[in-house]
């Protein structure tokens, strides 16, 4: 019989700690898919900081740094600069990236620095319990914002793309979502692409994935999806915002 | 090299680390200490070096925490108000027992404070200064040349702790200009690092990782980097005992402190007074024995430290309550002049008689 689906190779076989309905279990195996496909597994190097992910070592089983809170993109300038034939990326939260690391990930785009962050945006804090985070919408309820977030006391939430757009050492950014079978084929290639734009030494490439978080969200992994694409994509909306110059 | 040549501080630290085959520098500009990037950003074009200036020295010391944990020869420099800034990354460092070096060229505190020389950190450097049950082993020369022999044996000693190791100046060591000489290295032969993230080719997965969330787990992590504590406690404590054979008064200082002090002992002992110096050049592990040893010989120690009395609770400890720990410390910037010293010591003599 024809063998239609696998675990890749670049993944461990274990179940993984995410709560039912997360989405990212499903951007790990993207990860791993693309190690798989790109047949770099050998030469990858992943780092995840503080956040659900920070065990995405025990699931992916490249050689993996775990970082501080927001600090992968210094760690993983480290590791680029030491060993420049390797293929480097960080996975960051949305409280990782966009709060307490913005400037790591700023500069490192700044230095055209060649790794490739997979940014999760999930518009909560989730590790610690749901409290508001940076990429938290306007009027939605988060344990630091009990009564909804507004602008008046808490400003608004990062577009983080569309801000590292502007930067020209960046080369490669989209947004993409795992909300349905069509959008997490579309978020496999943009990975994919991501990986290869550091491969081919053009410069940082960043994928953002907006992704489900249904516990802290106190909704049901089906509401948490209808969540994403009715509150989530207007506001972020999905698309490439930088493309890499030369493609191969 | 093999010759004297006339340089600075920083720039014989600069050098030296040149010389013990680092080929990785990350940091951020602050003086007193800015010498030393600006330095090694023309030196390691020359000898295929990597340096980079980074946002902050947040960002610097997680960059050195990537190339450590990469393999590389690494370090950074900044002066207090920077390695305030690192403190997190040290202890993230010394968790996952990355070899590494850190500069602190120190300058007066709290806050911005100034750019003056001061010796205010010795607590931050000694105690751990981040988060958590950990040391740095702090290194701590008074003269050009000490501090680029100190900076390059400072490579072998990361290496063969898996630990950070810390040269603690201050801004008067580091602006200084002295004849210095960098000795041959026989080797830069370095142990065995199977534990680094090189791509996981033809082995299992290597991480880089300080996170062990049982509680029993990372209790025999903590007291396995106990154990490695008290290895260097036993190796690796040094100290220069200066005059002390025959002295009535022991001065007890460290660094630029220290080589003033030893004029003041010069200038006593002309005076008929007996002075004699004990210097800790290792802070941490502290050479609490040494002092245990002089204090049974004489009456009174004076501590004299360009900050408020940091390290005169290290030398009570040793000393134990065998003899009288008088204390003399200038602070901000200001540099205790040897006149002081020696008027601080005849007073100590005169009331002890």
């Amino acid at each position: 019989m024809k063998k239609v689906f696998e675990r890749p190779k670049s993944m461990y076989p274990v179940s993984t700690h995410y709560c039912p309905g997360c989405g990212h279990g499903i951007v790990h195996r993207l990860i791993a898919e693309t190690i798989d496909e790109l047949g770099i597994l050998e030469r990858t190097v992943g780092v995840a900081p503080v956040g659900c992910s920070v065990l995405l070592y025990n699931y992916l089983n490249c050689d993996m740094y775990e970082a501080a809170h927001g600090r992968a993109p210094a760690i993983a300038t480290g590791c680029k600069r030491v060993h420049p034939e390797l293929v480097v990326f960080t996975y960051q939260g949305d409280g990782d990236l966009a709060s307490i690391g913005t400037a790591e990930i700023i500069h490192a785009a700044a230095r055209g620095e060649k790794i490739t962050t997979i940014f999760i945006n999930n518009a909560i804090y989730g590790m610690t319990g749901g409290q508001m985070a940076p990429t938290t919408l306007i009027g939605q309820k988060t344990t630091t914002s009990p009564f909804g977030r507004t602008s008046k006391d808490t400003g608004y939430p990062l577009r983080v793309s569309e801000i590292l757009a502007t930067i020209d050492g960046a080369a490669y950014v989209e947004r993409v979502a795992v909300n349905d079978p069509k959008n997490v084929m579309r978020a496999k290639k943009a990975i994919k692409k991501a990986f290869k734009t550091q491969m081919k030494d053009l410069g940082f490439s960043l994928v953002e994935v907006l992704s489900q978080c249904p516990t802290p969200w106190r909704m049901s992994p089906r509401d948490a999806i209808k969540w994403v694409e009715e509150k989530m994509m207007p506001y972020y909306p999905l698309g490439e915002f930088k493309s890499p110059k030369r493609e191969g | 090299m093999g010759k004297k040549t006339l340089m600075t501080g920083n720039e014989a630290i600069a050098e030296a680390a040149v010389q013990a085959g680092c080929r990785h520098f990350f940091g951020y500009p602050i003086t007193p200490q800015s010498e030393i990037p600006e330095y090694l950003s023309k030196r390691f074009p020359e000898v295929g070096g990597c340096f980079l200036q980074a946002e902050s020295e947040i960002a610097s010391i997680y960059m050195v925490f990537g190339a450590a944990g990469a393999g590389a020869r690494v370090m950074t420099s900044s002066s207090s108000p920077g390695i305030s800034l690192m403190q997190e990354g040290i202890s993230y460092i010394s968790a996952a027992e990355l070899p590494c070096v850190i500069v602190n060229v120190m300058r007066g505190g709290p806050g911005l404070g100034g750019i003056q020389p001061s010796q205010s950190d010795y607590f931050q450097a000694t105690k751990g200064g981040g988060h958590g049950d950990y040391h740095v082993l702090v290194l701590a020369p008074s003269t050009v040349q000490e501090a680029a022999d100190l900076m390059m044996e400072a490579f072998d000693l990361a290496d063969k702790y898996r630990n950070p190791v810390m040269i603690l100046g201050d801004g008067f060591l580091g602006q200084m200009i002295e004849p210095v000489e960098f000795k041959h290295m026989s080797s830069t032969d370095r142990p065995a690092r199977d534990w680094t993230i090189t791509g996981a080719k033809g082995r299992a997965q290597n991480v880089v990782k300080s996170l062990y969330l049982k509680p029993d787990v990372l209790e025999q992590h903590n007291l396995g980097l106990h154990r490695k504590y008290q290895k260097m406690i036993k190796n690796e404590r040094r100290v220069e005992a200066y005059l002390t054979e025959d002295a009535q008064i022991i001065i007890v200082a460290f660094g630029m402190a220290a080589r003033i002090a030893k004029t003041a002992i010069k200038i006593l002992r002309e005076k008929d007074i007996k002075a004699g110096l004990v210097r800790p050049i290792t802070l941490f592990p502290f050479p609490y024995q040494t002092l245990e040893r002089v204090a049974e010989k004489v009456d009174n120690l004076l501590v004299v430290e360009m900050n408020l009395g940091q390290m005169i609770e290290d030398v009570k400890l040793g000393v134990c309550g065998k003899a009288e720990v008088h204390f003399y410390g200038r602070v901000g910037g200001m540099v205790p002049n040897y006149d002081e010293i020696v008027a601080d010591v005849e007073k100590i003599v005169k009331e002890s008689r």
